[in-house]
């Protein structure tokens, strides 16, 4: 089988990324060949060329979410400017991870819920989110959908069925099993879709999620997107298993582990899980195969813990070149073509960020109080009084040290 | 005397125990090589080795539950939750295990660990890098819970938590991490758990504050003495064991008390603190007790000034418990 180069950095003589040493291979208790029963599915070809009997997209869905990847890819980009500058005050995205990202959305059926973690802003986008409403949840201003309650990247809409991002690791994985366990009492054919990264699998959370699932076949799709670090933590460190996929074993249900940076092969997996979900053959846990480019966060520099050349090999399986090079295999984009949708996308991103911008920096102190229960109690009440007063006496109170 | 930053002191403290003890272990994730996401951890992986500073799977839950058997066991663990926010899914181990291992065994066994966690907000953090949940810990006996607001005292706290025969939470005041710097002697030295620390002298208004709220009640104490109100400022820096001598003798002197807390007011530790002065200072009180804390309401993004309890609303406080 092809050996990724991923594992084989993981497996390189016995010894993760660091040099420290790891249990042998061989001396694993695994008496099964998770390789082999786990390959790795791709459907793009280096050079562009698929199979295209395994390949359900509709060709008209193509370059929409080629532009979505474009788009997504050039946000990032952006964002991340913004936050060097102080525009914004965090930003958390998905360069290298965008295939699996959006082909797992367009995977799903319309009314499917999606849990998200927190780097899958495309997906939102993909259900509807408008990139002015996204970038004002950004700037946490008086646009926010979220009220300027949660950190940036944090981002909830409802309209799309995107359930609301929390930052603990896992907790979205036992909700979506949830979710889809209430569409099957409710006899809908909905099946939730849930993203979260290698790291997670580690967590409490994603074993009780998995557990419930498969013991009463609920109808939901799991999504690992195994980007290979979790902050500075290399996915060796994660587990000992060879793949995420083959969890999926001991939780008796399916396991299929895709190239993440394939975007026909990730909205195959995904459309194939669903299917099975929604004809009551219960839950999958798709690994999709990709990789972090870029540190965790802005917050992350991983020129500290990771080396160079571990990410070099993954420059050339970009996901957006890989598409792209398809698109061109199958004649439906030419380079003036390609110039044109980066030119828009630009353009978007400028105009969004112009509207969300021209909106006043802050929610209303009021906004403060909102929602924590469905009514305000005297608590909140009192203290929004309070607050008023003492920002009336002083407006030192609405400003920390060193803010204009 | 070397100058650190509060991180700095941290870091000292761990290698300075390490040094002396070898059963001292780190634990955490990104805690090795990496150094920790604030880079508490620094440097110990070099010169300890993974066996000592160890990099965990991404679970609260597992790094405390095998911190109480590597303690049960006779290391000396000090795990690190990489936010005080993502402590609850260790609340389990923490609350149920931790606290009352040594209890429920008869005293047969015990699990001391230090669990340190950087808390609070004003670093634009949001909910889940924005949390002050020490209340939840000094109301769960069998724990003791610190929290330094400088580096001479995070130095000599933990060192002293280290040493300390039960679990303590270590509370470390992420928004002055590199802010607050300050004299720190090198080599061990103590500072014993339950002993506050009368920063300001002054006979008018007492004023109880800890962690990174003790710059802001340091800076409204100032301002009120400009003002003309003389307080007296309790850095308390140990919430259990509580030094409830220091806070009775000052409240007696003054008759007048402000307690400061960014965590939300309701069940804060606050409530306790105004419980105990009222419970024991009766008879000297001349004005309410008085709490400025953070709101009811989740940690917010954007209004986390607001939110926070700052110089100006605590001076307000100040005046109007003086004036009273
Ligand atoms: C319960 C909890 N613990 C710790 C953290 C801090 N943290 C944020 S992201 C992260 C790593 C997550 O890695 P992974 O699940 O692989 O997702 P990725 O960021 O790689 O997409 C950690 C440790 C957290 N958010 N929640």
């Amino acid at each position: 089988m092809r050996r990724e180069i991923h594992e084989s950095f993981v497996r390189r003589n016995g010894h993760d990324v660091h040099g420290e040493e790891l249990t042998p291979f061989s001396q694993r208790p695994a008496a099964h060949r998770p390789e082999k029963e786990f390959p790795l599915e791709r459907v793009l070809a280096d050079d562009g060329s698929a199979d295209l009997a395994r390949s359900h997209l509709p060709q008209e869905r193509l370059l929409p979410l080629y532009r979505l990847m474009v788009l997504n890819r050039a946000l990032d980009e952006r964002m991340i400017q913004l936050q060097r500058q102080g525009r914004i005050g965090f930003y958390i995205g998905s360069i290298g991870e965008e295939a699996t990202v959006l082909g797992a959305a367009e995977g799903m059926a319309p009314q499917d819920w999606i849990f998200p973690c927190y780097r899958e802003h495309g997906a939102a986008i993909l259900r509807g989110l408008p990139l002015a409403k996204f970038l004002c949840d950004l700037l946490g201003n008086a646009g926010d959908l979220m009220e300027g309650h949660q950190m940036p990247c944090h981002e909830a809409f409802r309209p799309g069925r995107f359930a609301s991002i929390s930052s603990p690791i896992a907790t979205q994985i036992p909700q979506a099993v949830g979710a889809g366990w209430a569409a099957r009492i409710k006899k809908d054919d909905m099946v939730p879709l849930v993203y979260f990264g290698e790291g997670a699998t580690s967590a409490n959370d994603f074993h009780t999620g998995l557990n419930f699932a498969g013991v009463r076949k609920v109808p939901v799709v799991f999504v690992c997107r195994n980007n290979g670090w979790a902050i500075s933590v290399p996915r060796e460190r994660q587990t000992a298993a060879v793949t995420f996929a083959e969890k999926a074993l001991a939780y008796g249900m399916k396991g299929e582990r895709v190239d993440g940076n394939d975007l026909l092969a990730v909205y195959e997996a995904t459309r194939l899980a669903r299917a099975r979900a929604a004809a009551g053959e219960g839950p999958t846990l798709i690994e999709c195969v990709t990789y972090r480019m870029e540190g965790h966060s802005t917050s992350d520099d991983p020129r500290v813990y990771r080396p160079a050349e571990l990410v070099d090999p993954w420059r050339k399986k970009d996901p957006i070149l890989r598409l792209k090079g398809h698109l061109v295999w199958r004649g439906l984009l030419s380079e003036s073509e390609d110039a044109a949708i980066r030119d828009a996308v630009a353009a978007e991103i400028q105009a969004a960020l112009r509207e969300a911008e021209a909106l006043p920096s802050k929610p209303p102190l009021e906004s403060l109080f909102d929602g924590v229960y469905a009514q305000p109690l005297w608590q909140q009440r009192e203290q929004l009084e309070e607050l008023r007063s003492a920002v009336a006496a002083d407006p030192r109170v609405a400003r920390l040290r060193g803010e204009g | 005397m070397p100058v650190l930053n509060v991180i700095q002191a941290v870091n000292d403290a761990l290698r300075t125990e390490m040094r002396r003890d070898p059963s001292v272990v780190v634990m955490g994730e990104d805690v090795g090589r990496f150094g920790g996401v604030f880079r508490a951890t620094q440097g110990l992986h070099d010169e300890f080795g993974a066996d000592r500073v160890i990099d965990t799977p991404l679970a609260e839950g597992g790094i405390v539950g095998t911190a109480v058997g590597m303690a049960l066991y006779g290391l000396r663990p000090v795990p690190e939750i990489q936010f005080a926010d993502f402590i609850f899914p260790a609340m389990d181990q923490i609350v149920n295990e931790v606290a009352k291992y040594r209890y429920r065994s008869g005293g047969q066994y015990a699990c001391p660990m230090v669990i340190r966690s950087p808390y609070g907000g004003g670093i634009r953090g949001g909910h889940y890098h924005s949390q002050s949940p020490e209340a939840h810990f000094v109301h769960t006996p069998g724990l003791k819970v610190v929290v330094p607001s400088n580096p001479y005292d995070a130095k000599g706290l933990l060192i002293s938590a280290i040493r300390d025969p039960d679990p303590v939470l270590f509370f470390e005041p992420k928004r002055v991490y590199r802010a607050a710097k300050g004299e720190v002697p090198e080599g061990e030295y103590e500072i014993p758990l339950g002993q506050a620390k009368v920063t300001r002298e002054g006979g008018q208004v007492t004023v109880l504050a800890w962690g990174a709220m003790w710059h802001e009640a340091d800076q409204a104490v100032r301002e009120a003495a400009e003002a003309g109100v003389d307080c007296e400022l309790l850095d308390l820096r140990s919430l259990q064991p509580l030094d409830v001598e220091a806070i009775e003798r000052s409240v007696k002197k003054t008759g007048r008390a402000v307690i400061v807390h960014e965590a939300p007011r309701t069940c804060g530790f606050g409530a306790e603190l105004s419980a105990l002065i009222q419970e024991r200072c009766f008879l000297s009180l001349e004005a309410p007790i008085t709490r400025v804390t953070g709101f009811d309401t989740p940690f917010p993004y954007t209004l986390e000034a607001e939110y926070l309890p700052r110089a100006p609303r605590i001076l307000r406080a100040i005046r109007e418990v003086a004036a009273f």
